[in-house]
């Protein structure tokens, strides 16, 4: 399985496209004009081919890791390998229909007052959070973006924590001060909930660094990996690049997780970028890179399962691009105008639940009634979540102007009232030149 | 031993009303003299000796010894994994410090100049200062953010604006800014071991010079703290608050000040935030006058927040306007004459000493 991955070097991509597909398509749009000046244009130009709502997306994505490529080709009958066992199988489950179902549950909230602001919701996209983040250690990290809820759930943050959070409570995983973009959890090693693309790409890529300094400087046994969920706009910026310059310059144990959803709020993907292929961007910087559809847990999962123990042995990080969609609008305000009708109904039909249950049934791993139990266990743990954020009371006053520095009066002043450069255990350790 | 350390560090550093003077640089109150580079370059070396989660990151820190050696020999101590070269990519590597600091790390995190801190602007505020507050304490961030800032000799617009007014405005960050050996040595020990993120702004013009220091000083437990500014002059007429390089001006200009009968008082605010309100107030309600003397541009800047500051907390003692000192309102230029008269000299702060005495002087200089 190493040897499938090259550490150094650059590892020669393989063709995705399969050779009979014309690419009249994209040359047309390359001769009429370098600047695609709306969506629309695209649009017209998808519908006049109604076999492929989108010309540029393949229709059946192939995982293009080489291990998975080898194992196609060794076992004789692929269908009888099965890729998850029964309990992982109903784990993946219930993680994703948790994911959907506290988003659905965010959306109606938001439109009852409950909840303001800022929501951006991450109905579609469960396949990459479960596959990744469920075979994840507590101590690994998770960095996202905004779209953060799901994560944060996957992870192992109480559903009731976060939608305190989202309500605005006092109880909530931030106590209320963080907010739907800046979930945070300490024990849970959840690192944010940035506003900001790109923003969490560094902050990730400086938690991967401190694992290895802790193994490598400190002698410790370390071997913490951390992931870094982005979409496919924050790829076009320059943190990114820097960021995978240095995680492969260091060989950072790091996954940059690319959640290419196509649209950056209503910036389609092809216009805002040059080349489209964002996996091809690892290797360019010597990382392998990564492309696989990202509507199919079980491959989101071979997948990263590769990427992680990469990561693990010290190899170095890897780029995913996981091909996914969202079903809502960017946030909750979003009017959601400009995406195609025919390419939301394309991907509908490919819901990652729905695929992952007829797995589930097709290989006898579970009955109807049991992910029935788990759904309806769900819905409980989501409506005793509101409850609880309802019941739970909104920050007092006092809160206002505390954790604004760790320490208390932020003048270097310790808990006890006195300056903490008197304290003789502040200068405990001081080495002699 | 350390009873009596403890005392005379309190003595020296947290007194205000010791009648020493430390006016001028050729007292020496200890034999031994220091540079700034030296100050700085041994805080950060008896840092990271003490503590193995200290590291410093930048561009040329490593083997080239400090873009301005001030990390000269810490590469060969502490070796790669602890002091690191980065590649030119300040949004990435203050990016990088921060998710180091969020996962248990203390980064000291050099910019080669604060201009280019512009670049990682978002990390230090967004990501390093907003933190502990969005995450309800659960996140701290040990970072120091370090680097020259303000004016050089002859760079252009590009490398010398001052950035204390701009960060001091951000809460969730401390802004440390030293004037000398003794100031950087304790400021820098003390930010480093602080839990929080801290901006500490250097002076490249000095930090060849060279100051005397006290045996407290040297010991590599010494540490200054935050948020206290000192009284570098006595006086009784005039208050002047200043910071960084401008406190040797204003030494100067109280020099000849006190000859002319205007006896002023001098405050090193070592600290923009937090500032050191109490200190300016008491100060002003005894001399009942005040210049603000900063390097940097005059609008939001430093003086205003003293002013306003002031006007809170102590209208009633003023007797004049208050006098603001500043840096010219526009881009540095290069031109040595023309830089000159873009910074505040040492007659600008006479002058308007001695404006507020009422002993009147003209607005500007002559050309």
């Amino acid at each position: 399985m190493a040897s499938s991955f090259l550490s150094s070097g650059i590892i020669q991509p393989l063709p995705l496209r399969s050779p009979d597909k014309p690419q009249t398509l994209f040359d047309h749009l390359k001769t009429t004009s370098t600047f695609l000046g709306s969506t629309s244009k695209l649009r017209s130009v998808s519908l006049s081919k109604p076999n492929l709502p989108n010309p540029h997306r393949r229709s059946t994505v192939v995982a293009v890791s080489d291990v998975l490529k080898e194992k196609k080709t060794k076992s004789a009958a692929s269908s009888s390998q099965l890729l998850i066992t029964r309990e992982e199988g109903l784990e993946l489950y219930e993680d994703m229909v948790l994911g959907r179902a506290f988003e659905d549950m965010c959306a109606q909230m938001y439109y009852r007052g409950k909840m303001f602001g800022f929501v951006h919701l991450y109905n579609g996209q469960e396949a990459v959070s479960t596959g990744f983040i469920k075979l994840l250690k507590k101590e690994d990290c998770v960095v996202s973006t905004y779209r953060d809820h799901v994560h944060a759930l996957s992870k192992g943050v109480p559903a009731r924590a976060v939608m305190s959070e989202l309500f605005g409570k006092a109880t909530g995983c931030c106590r209320g001060q963080g907010g739907s973009m800046h979930m945070f959890s300490k024990e849970h090693n959840v690192l944010g909930g940035f506003a900001f693309i790109g923003e969490g790409i560094p902050v990730a890529t400086g938690a991967a660094f401190t694992s290895k300094y802790k193994r490598e400087v400190l002698k410790e046994d370390c071997d913490e990996v951390t992931l870094a969920f982005f979409g496919d706009g924050t790829c076009n910026n320059g943190q990114f690049f820097e960021c995978l310059n240095m995680a492969a310059l260091w060989k950072l144990p790091i996954v940059f997780v690319v959640e290419n959803n196509l649209w950056a709020i209503g910036m389609s993907h092809l216009r805002a970028t040059s080349d489209p292929e964002i996996w091809k961007k690892g290797p360019a910087f010597g990382m392998p890179g990564f492309h696989v559809d990202g509507m199919d847990v079980l491959k989101v999962r071979e997948v990263a399962k590769e990427a992680i123990q990469r990561a693990r042995r010290g190899e170095g990080p890897t780029l995913v691009e996981c091909e996914t969609y969202r079903f809502r609008g960017h946030s909750l305000a979003d009017p959601d105008e400009l995406r195609d009708p025919a390419e939301k109904a394309h991907y509908a039909a490919r819901d990652p639940i729905t695929a992952l249950k007829k797995y589930i049934f097709d290989n006898k791993l579970a009955s109807e009634a049991e992910l029935k139990a788990i759904e309806k266990k769900i819905d409980e743990v989501v409506e005793e979540s509101v409850e609880f954020a309802d019941a739970s009371p909104p920050p007092p006053r006092s809160q206002l102007l505390e954790n604004v520095f760790a320490d208390p009066k932020g003048f270097g002043i310790g808990p006890d009232g006195s300056y903490r450069c008197e304290d003789p255990k502040f200068t405990e350790g001081t080495a002699h030149v | 031993m350390w009873g009596t350390m403890r005392q005379r560090v309190s003595y020296l550093a947290l007194s205000r009303t010791r009648p020493v003077v430390y006016a001028s640089r050729s007292y020496a109150s200890g034999p031994k003299q220091m540079t700034v580079r030296e100050a700085l370059n041994t805080a950060i070396d008896e840092e990271m000796s003490a503590d193995p989660k200290v590291f410093l990151m930048g561009e040329e820190v490593g083997e080239y010894q400090g873009a301005y050696k001030i990390s000269k020999g810490l590469l060969d101590k502490y070796g790669p994994g602890r002091v690191i070269d980065t590649p030119i990519t300040e949004a990435g590597f203050a990016g990088i410090g921060v998710g180091a600091a969020y996962h248990g790390l203390k980064p000291i995190i050099e910019f080669m100049t604060f201009n280019f801190s512009l670049q990682a602007i978002d990390h230090i505020i967004n990501s390093a200062a907003k933190s502990n507050y969005m995450s309800a304490g659960q996140i701290s961030v040990p970072i120091v953010f370090r680097g020259p800032n303000g004016a050089a000799a002859g760079v252009g617009a590009q490398h010398s604006q001052c950035f204390a007014a701009w960060y001091g405005a951000c809460p969730g960050l401390k802004v440390l800014v030293p004037y000398s050996s003794e100031d950087a040595r304790g400021l820098l020990k003390a930010a480093i071991r602080d839990p929080d993120p801290v901006v500490f702004l250097e002076n490249e013009l000095l930090y060849g010079q060279s100051f005397p220091v006290s045996e407290e000083a040297l010991d590599s437990s010494f540490s200054l703290p935050i948020g206290k500014a000192k009284i570098e002059r006595e006086g009784k007429d005039v208050t002047i608050v200043t910071y960084a390089r401008m406190v040797d001006y204003s030494l100067q200009a109280a020099e000849i000040l006190a000859k002319e009968g205007i006896s002023a008082e001098v405050i090193n605010l070592r600290s923009i935030r937090p500032l050191d309100r109490s200190a300016i107030n008491a100060s002003v309600r005894k001399t009942s006058r005040l210049v603000t003397v900063e390097e940097g541009f005059p609008q939001h800047g430093v003086g205003a927040e003293i002013c306003m500051s002031v006007i809170e907390e102590s209208f009633d003692f003023l007797d004049a306007p208050v006098e603001r000192i500043a840096g010219a309102d526009i881009p540095m230029p290069y031109a040595a004459n023309l830089e000159r008269m873009a910074l505040p000299q040492i007659d600008d702060i006479i002058r308007a000493a001695k404006r507020t005495c009422y002993r009147s002087a003209p607005k500007a200089a002559a050309a």
